[in-house]
């Protein structure tokens, strides 16, 4: 089976999978994300020889340390604030959630220097550019109300400092920074989500485009495609700065 | 684990005194902590790191 072979087919050549049902909306959704994500390039073997840097670390650094902040926060959830302010494995789990934070941050602002530098929207990558602003925003929003939701004198500073400026913007009705349970709802399901919908799509945006190659020495412009998946449905092609995203 | 708890804390203390405000760096309007100055520094110093240090390659093009 070649990647051709997929684009021509309308039932991609799946088992099972009858030409009769193709014009169904299921059928359309997943030729549509085959099309768009082929396993070769979604799960890929290999990465460009230009990927051999440590900057092309960072990224992966990021999520590493997301799966942490994640993994601590559900066992916080589970075990409660009792547990986590006073037990000693309590404190510990609390404060590996601090710090998957701070290297969750850190890991992401140094990608986001490289990617900068990079001109990481090159070559039809805007959308990954601009989802990757969305994950950095979306995070802040989230480490913001965690500060609120440590139930200690810091928390309680913080939230009077903030409900000044949050009210200034007229938002203080809708999101109460002194909202104790407000601000825990935020931090434990509605952000998280954010940033997990953002991240997602952000890595698959970085899947389906590639990693962005650095600037050639010689040439004005840049190849676009991951290499070896030239020819592929939904490659980006030969493209300029000026590509769409 | 007291023993390693006690230790910590009495090293960890004596070069981290928590029990005092904290310094501060002005610059204009701007304020920074020198904690977080020296987080800057470190996320800085990685940056460049990683640029100069050449990654560990075992052939081919992977």
């Amino acid at each position: 089976m070649t990647v051709d072979s997929e684009r021509e087919s309308p039932t991609r050549d799946l088992p099972g999978i009858l030409e009769e049902d193709a014009e169904q909306w299921t059928a359309k959704l997943r030729n549509a994300a085959i099309d768009a994500l082929p396993p070769q390039r979604l799960m890929p073997d290999r990465q460009p020889a230009y990927v051999a840097s440590w900057i092309y670390v960072f990224g992966v650094l990021t999520l590493a340390a997301l799966a942490v902040v994640i993994a601590t926060g559900m066992v916080l959830a589970i075990m409660g604030p009792t547990w986590w302010h006073v037990s000693p494995v309590g404190h510990f789990v609390n404060s590996l959630h601090l710090w998957s934070v701070e290297s969750f941050f850190a890991f992401m602002v140094v990608h986001l220097w490289g990617s900068f530098f990079m001109a990481a929207w090159r070559g039809k990558r805007r959308l990954t550019w601009v989802f990757g602003a969305f994950a950095f925003l979306a995070s802040v929003g989230t480490a913001f109300t965690g500060y609120l939701s440590q139930q200690n004198f810091d928390s309680q500073w913080i939230g009077t400092q903030a409900k000044d400026g949050i009210n200034s913007t007229g938002a203080g009705a809708v999101f109460n920074v002194l909202n104790f349970g407000q601000m825990l709802m935020w931090h434990i399901v509605l952000l998280p989500l954010a940033v997990g919908v953002i991240v997602g799509v952000h890595v698959l945006l970085v899947r389906r485009r590639g990693v962005v190659p650095p600037f050639a020495l010689d040439e004005p412009g840049e190849p676009d495609d991951p290499p070896g998946t030239a020819g592929i449905a939904g490659s980006a092609g030969t493209a300029s700065v000026e590509g769409e995203a | 684990m007291s023993v390693i708890a006690a230790v910590s804390q009495f090293v960890l203390g004596a070069l981290f005194d928590l029990n005092r405000p904290g310094h501060y760096v002005h610059w204009g309007f701007i304020q920074l902590s020198v904690a977080n100055l020296v987080v800057i520094g470190i996320m800085i110093v990685l940056f460049v790191a990683a640029i100069l240090i050449p990654y560990r390659r075992e052939g081919g093009d992977r």
